[in-house]
């Protein structure tokens, strides 16, 4: 279980160093040791570069590309968290950044980490972020008309059925039940 | 008139040939994509000028079913990713809850999920080596493949009770002990593979067909392939020495004795002879995991997360009221970890982010499938179409895992 042994203060030091000159800053570190950096969105792409070039960090490997929905917590609602590791060093980071549920859009990382594509189509297909500056991004697990995103908080298990869920009234689509029992075991709370 | 004084006679054509570029699909129900996966080619005569793959058709929603679940029942979900090795992935899931809730592992628990790993890494190597032989056409190296698969499936089988999607592993060690006499065929199956792994590669290796089919097709560079986020035997295979087994050792991997083989070229044969080799080295990791099997318990004693033995379950009303809260509301503390291993395809990572509740808050696979499918375009690109199938296969990837 030694994988963050070699995280040295050096390695920790230019990670704050960076995170100051990108308006961002470190945060306490959680159970696996890894070193965490949240910065603003705008400035994402910026610093993931400065930790890839940087000859102390080399964090030359972009890992992976996820999202968190903070839903109905009284904070920005989604995370994009990435992933990265250093050869070098042998360790990983953790980037943070996060975007409201209105304006959910969050610079795209494929022009410097091509790898990005897919991961950030997915985020997209998950959550409904957009990542601006990804050359192709479309759904890429759900089917291309799907609606709905997933993995955020307030879609249910069951799924929607827009059918279900809505029926045609005059030629526009009505919420089928208001407060009566929940159709297809969807929350009352589901859009 | 002849057939060939007809041809003769035909005149040549004046002016430009009509041609326009042809879209064709691959898949998904096309043998070659290893499942089903589309891959939808731009075709310029038999050049590829435009690869897209299409992935999503196995879709299951496992993260969002993850949510909804307790830590406990996601264990068998991760059995279903990486179909081919079913164990490995319940390892890095294990890994992960055990750091997020800070469980020590015993030394037998971690020797024994080092030699289910590597015997997972071999068989999952197996089929890839039998299907992307068979693909280009060399038929008997898939029997020779599946002929010893067959023989690590019955010792997995007689271990865990079931061939694949076993569920053996538990947070905190393995559902049961391996037995003496079961260790002693492990054994012998591990110094048996090396002069296995001799036989396919007297199939393959020097054979002129598939030497001119592998070499110089695909090629990867080291900085290519880590831009792609490649990880694994593709990125061992450009030559990049990178193997977490040795760089951020987990479950004791830094107790054995193994290498790490490199290609030089990164094209086709090289990922073809570096997972060669790793079989090898798969077998000695888990010879010495067996001579070197540390006595002792095979399952940590914490009952604040890890399930009390099944003995006395049935026998102490203690035991009972731990299994019962464990089932049903283990709460691991809040916090948020990645945990990544080293397995076949490539560094499979869990991140696991708990807020406190008895159902993780997120459950992300990075699957190292997803991310080899997107590696396609760039290295198929420009190449017949013969070589697609021929790089498809060196890619390796299984859809379960790539589509969650």
């Amino acid at each position: 279980m030694s994988d963050t042994a070699t995280t040295t203060s050096a390695i920790e030091d230019a990670l704050a160093a960076h995170a100051a000159a990108f308006s961002g800053s470190m945060q306490p570190k959680t159970q696996d040791g890894i070193p965490v950096v949240r910065v603003p969105r705008d400035q994402v792409i910026g610093f993931l570069v400065a930790a890839r070039d940087d000859a102390k960090l080399r964090f030359r490997l972009l890992l992976d590309v996820t999202a968190l929905d903070h839903y109905g917590q009284p904070r920005d609602r989604f995370d994009v968290v990435y992933h990265c590791y250093s050869f070098e060093s042998r360790t990983r980071l953790r980037v943070k950044t996060s975007c409201p549920e209105r304006d959910a859009v969050v610079p795209s990382a494929v022009p410097e980490f091509p790898t990005a594509g897919f991961l950030e189509r997915e985020v997209f297909d998950m959550f409904g972020i957009r990542f601006d500056g990804n050359p192709d991004l479309r759904r890429i697990l759900m089917p291309e008309d799907y609606e709905h995103f997933p993995l955020r908080k307030d879609f249910p298990l069951e799924g929607i059925e827009p059918e279900k869920v809505y029926r045609k009234h005059g030629g526009v689509m009505m919420p089928r039940a208001t407060g009566a029992e929940p159709i297809n075991g969807a929350r009352s709370d589901t859009p | 008139m002849s057939l060939r004084e007809t041809v003769l006679s035909v005149p040549p054509t004046q002016g430009d040939l009509h041609s326009e570029i042809m879209t064709l699909n691959m898949g998904p129900q096309h043998p070659s994509t290893h499942g089903v996966l589309q891959v939808r080619l731009k075709l310029d005569g038999e050049t590829v000028i435009g690869l897209e793959p299409v992935v999503g058709f196995l879709h299951r929603g496992k993260e969002k079913h993850a949510e909804h679940l307790t830590y406990w029942q996601f264990m068998p979900m991760t059995d279903r990713l990486d179909y081919l090795a079913p164990l490995q992935n319940e390892i890095g899931y294990a890994l992960a809850v055990e750091k997020l809730c800070g469980i020590e592992v015993p030394p037998r628990a971690q020797a024994i999920r080092c030699a289910i790993a590597e015997a997972m890494r071999i068989t999952a190597h197996l089929v890839w080596f039998g299907t992307s032989a068979l693909e280009v056409g060399a038929v008997t190296p898939f029997f020779l493949a599946f002929r010893e698969r067959e023989d690590l499936f019955d010792l997995i089988d007689e271990l865990t009770g079931l061939r694949t999607n076993s569920e053996y592993i538990r947070f905190g060690g393995v559902a049961c002990d391996l037995s003496p006499d079961l260790a002693r065929r492990f054994k012998a199956f591990a110094d048996r593979m090396p002069a296995c792994v001799d036989e396919y590669e007297l199939l393959l290796t020097g054979n002129r067909i598939w030497y001119d089919r592998a070499r110089g097709i695909g090629i990867l560079t080291p900085d290519h392939a880590i831009a792609l986020g490649l990880t694994g035997p593709n990125l061992r295979a450009a030559g990049m020495p990178h193997d977490l087994r040795k760089s951020n050792p987990y479950s004791g991997y830094d107790k054995y004795q193994f290498e790490i083989p490199v290609g030089t070229v990164g094209d086709v044969y090289d990922r073809y002879l570096v997972r060669m080799e790793e079989m090898r080295q798969s077998a000695r990791i888990i010879s010495q995991a067996i001579e070197s099997l540390p006595e002792g318990e095979f399952i940590a004693r914490d009952y604040r997360y890890v399930l009390p033995p099944k003995d006395k379950v049935f026998s102490s009303m203690e035991e009972l009221i731990y299994q019962f809260k464990i089932v049903t509301d283990m709460r691991p503390p809040v916090g948020e970890v990645y945990v990544g291993i080293e397995a076949g395809k490539g560094e499979l990572g869990y991140y696991v982010v708990s807020d406190g509740g008895p159902h993780p808050f997120r459950t992300h696979v990075r699957a190292p499938s997803f991310i080899n499918i997107q590696a396609l375009e760039s290295v198929c690109v420009g190449r017949p179409i013969a070589d697609v199938v021929a790089i498809i296969g060196s890619i390796d990837f299984v859809m379960g895992e790539c589509d969650r």
